[in-house]
């Protein structure tokens, strides 16, 4: 169970992770300054197991790692949203931070609320409201990956072949 | 059967694959810039136990030296050398004669059917060339390093049909930014873009390219051109491989967008977003600090040569300064023959080594607070040449020649007319 951290849609890269605050691969560094300047509360207060909740097109802009980086760095257990830009998607997918997309459960759901989010069945439990939501079923191959823990464990897990 | 995209994957994969179909495929090349490549080192460090350290192909893999080149502070020179240090170890050449996106076609890697990705987001200008070439993160690009493959999602299409006859003083740069005005920032999230009808047929690559190049600007995934004789033609001399011309057969496109061209005017994308675009004749009261020619977007000798006719003879406006920089070795050292450069700097501009020059900016024309740029660039977004109060407007090379002259945002219609340069 986890505190929903609510933001809104075209939440982009960076305002995950500014610029001028990316120049960097440490991941204390990445985590203190996710979503810094639009929801300073976020980095204060979000403790690990919290969920992220976003709006449409998740993550747009730039191809830049560093935001799921950033926001896997606070230990956030899983993003929902309504919907993901693609480079975003693939880069959190790739390095294991959890994604979802969830339309009920975005707009039935508020910041502050608990959410129990079952990352196998995909099944979502607001336990403040008692609603049940089902996210969208992953690719089965995204699917495999996610279960690997990211893309590099995935490969190793193969003897280092990229195999579907 | 199915959409250029479907073709090309289905071709790959010696089996029929649709949209929505997650594949693994061979990838024919894989790139990183100076800027990118650090980060796709890591990832590709964590695999080489698998992989004996090598990365797959040497001479698939492919480094370009092009946003910080040469090198502009300590700290970039010091990445550069960490990047070097990798290519010498790997046994890579690095690539600097230019931006990477206008090197990679030029050395013959992008050829129609192929499938290529890169560590930056305009890695879609190879789509100009019927090859399906898609911007990655960089995990995704060592991880292509070290097993020379990559999954993709196969995507829906929007097909973009481009019809009618191209007005004097509307180029390619116009129409790519009416387009963008139409879908949106994120109208092809996810999807391919198709392009076809007789505009894009008789236009040269060049111009093809710049409308692949901004088909990002939309999320698009890859902006797809069919290949043809102007490719064939193009490639020649640049690649002694075979290829196949696919094309799209029965497509179930998602979406159709069709434009006529007939009655464009010159466009101007203004801040903070590409899709707020006006035609350049409505907005011709605001004043421009310094004006842009170049980038993977603009930077190529019809670009160079379209400016060159607008400023022959001419002295820029004393209110701004001018920036032109050739996308690569190639054009540069034909834009000097053709003595394009010289018209340049004899008109005032300061004229720059190949590579991204002042598009992210990091040196070579950066803005001070509150001032204005008028550029041929893809993107506007908010800080991008300098400080976050600057503005960036979008335009074709004939816009950005004709601001030049006068210091105001100037449809070049009014100059192209009075000097019959069309
Ligand atoms: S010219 Fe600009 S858009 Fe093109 S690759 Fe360089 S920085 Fe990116």
């Amino acid at each position: 169970m986890g505190r929903i951290w609510k933001v809104g849609d075209n939440i982009n890269t960076d305002l995950i992770i500014p610029g001028r605050y990316n120049v960097t691969t440490d991941h204390a560094q990445l985590a203190k300054y996710c979503l810094y300047e639009a929801y300073p509360e976020f980095s204060q207060g979000v403790q690990p197991g919290d969920i992220l909740m976003g709006g449409h097109n998740f993550g747009c802009g730039s191809s830049r790692e560093h935001a799921p980086t950033a926001i896997l760095a606070n230990h956030v257990k899983v993003v929902i949203a309504r919907s993901f830009a693609r480079i975003f998607y693939r880069n959190a997918v790739n390095i294991g931070l959890p994604v979802l997309v969830c339309e009920e459960a975005v707009l039935n759901s508020e910041d502050g609320h608990q959410l129990e989010v079952d990352l196998t069945s995909g099944q979502i439990s607001n336990i403040t409201t008692g609603k049940k939501f089902q996210s969208e079923p992953l690719d089965p191959f995204v699917a495999r990956i996610v279960a690997a823990g990211g893309i590099i464990n995935y490969i190793e897990a193969n003897n280092g072949q990229l195999i579907y | 059967m199915g959409t250029l995209a479907e073709e090309i994957f289905s071709y790959r994969l010696g089996r029929p694959v649709v949209a929505g179909d997650t594949v693994v495929v061979d990838v024919d090349h894989v790139m990183s810039h100076d800027t990118t490549t650090p980060l796709a080192i890591k990832a590709f460090r964590k695999l080489t136990q698998q992989n004996n350290g090598r990365v797959f192909d040497q001479k698939r893999a492919h480094i370009v030296f092009d946003h910080i080149i040469p090198a502009a502070t300590i700290q970039a020179a010091t990445l550069h050398r960490e990047v070097r240090d990798f290519a010498r170890e790997q046994e890579i050449p690095i690539l600097q004669e230019g931006i990477c996106h206008q090197v990679m076609p030029e050395k013959g890697f992008v050829l129609p059917g192929s499938i290529i990705v890169g560590a930056d987001s305009h890695s879609c200008t190879y789509g100009a060339f019927g090859a399906f070439g898609t911007g990655m993160g960089s995990t995704d690009i060592g991880v292509a390093y070290a097993t020379g493959r990559s999954w993709f999602r196969v995507p829906e299409t929007i097909n973009v049909h481009i019809t009618g006859e191209l007005p004097p003083g509307v180029f390619a740069k116009d129409i790519s930014l009416e387009i963008v005005r139409r879908l949106g920032v994120d109208g092809a999230n996810y999807r391919a873009l198709e392009y076809t009808g007789e505009v894009i047929e008789n236009f040269s690559m060049s111009e093809r390219m710049t409308f692949s190049n901004m088909a990002i600007e939309m999320g698009g995934k890859a902006g797809l051109i069919a290949a043809d004789a102007t490719t064939q033609a193009w490639l020649r001399g640049r690649t002694d491989k075979d290829y196949p011309l696919l094309r799209a057969h029965n497509p179930h496109y998602e979406q159709i967008i069709e434009i006529d061209v007939s009655h464009m005017k010159p466009l101007v994308a203004c801040p903070p977003d590409v899709n707020i675009v006006h035609p350049a004749e409505e907005v011709e009261d605001i004043k421009i600090d310094q004006v842009f020619l170049g980038t993977c977007t603009n930077g190529r000798l019809d670009d160079l040569e379209i400016a060159a006719n607008i400023l022959r003879g001419r002295t820029i406006s004393p209110d701004l300064r001018m920036v032109v920089i050739p996308a690569s070795r190639e054009i540069y050292l034909e834009a000097m023959r053709r003595g394009y450069l010289e018209i340049f700097a004899a008109a005032g501009a300061s004229v720059g080594t190949p590579g991204c020059g002042p598009c992210i900016g990091r040196h070579f024309g950066v803005l001070a607070p509150g001032e204005r740029a008028m550029t041929t660039m893809n993107r506007n977004f908010t800080g991008r040449m300098g400080d976050p109060t600057a503005e960036i407007y979008l335009g074709s090379p004939a816009t950005v020649a004709a601001t030049a002259l006068t210091g105001h945002i100037t449809d070049p219609r009014s100059v192209l007319f009075t000097e019959n340069l069309v």
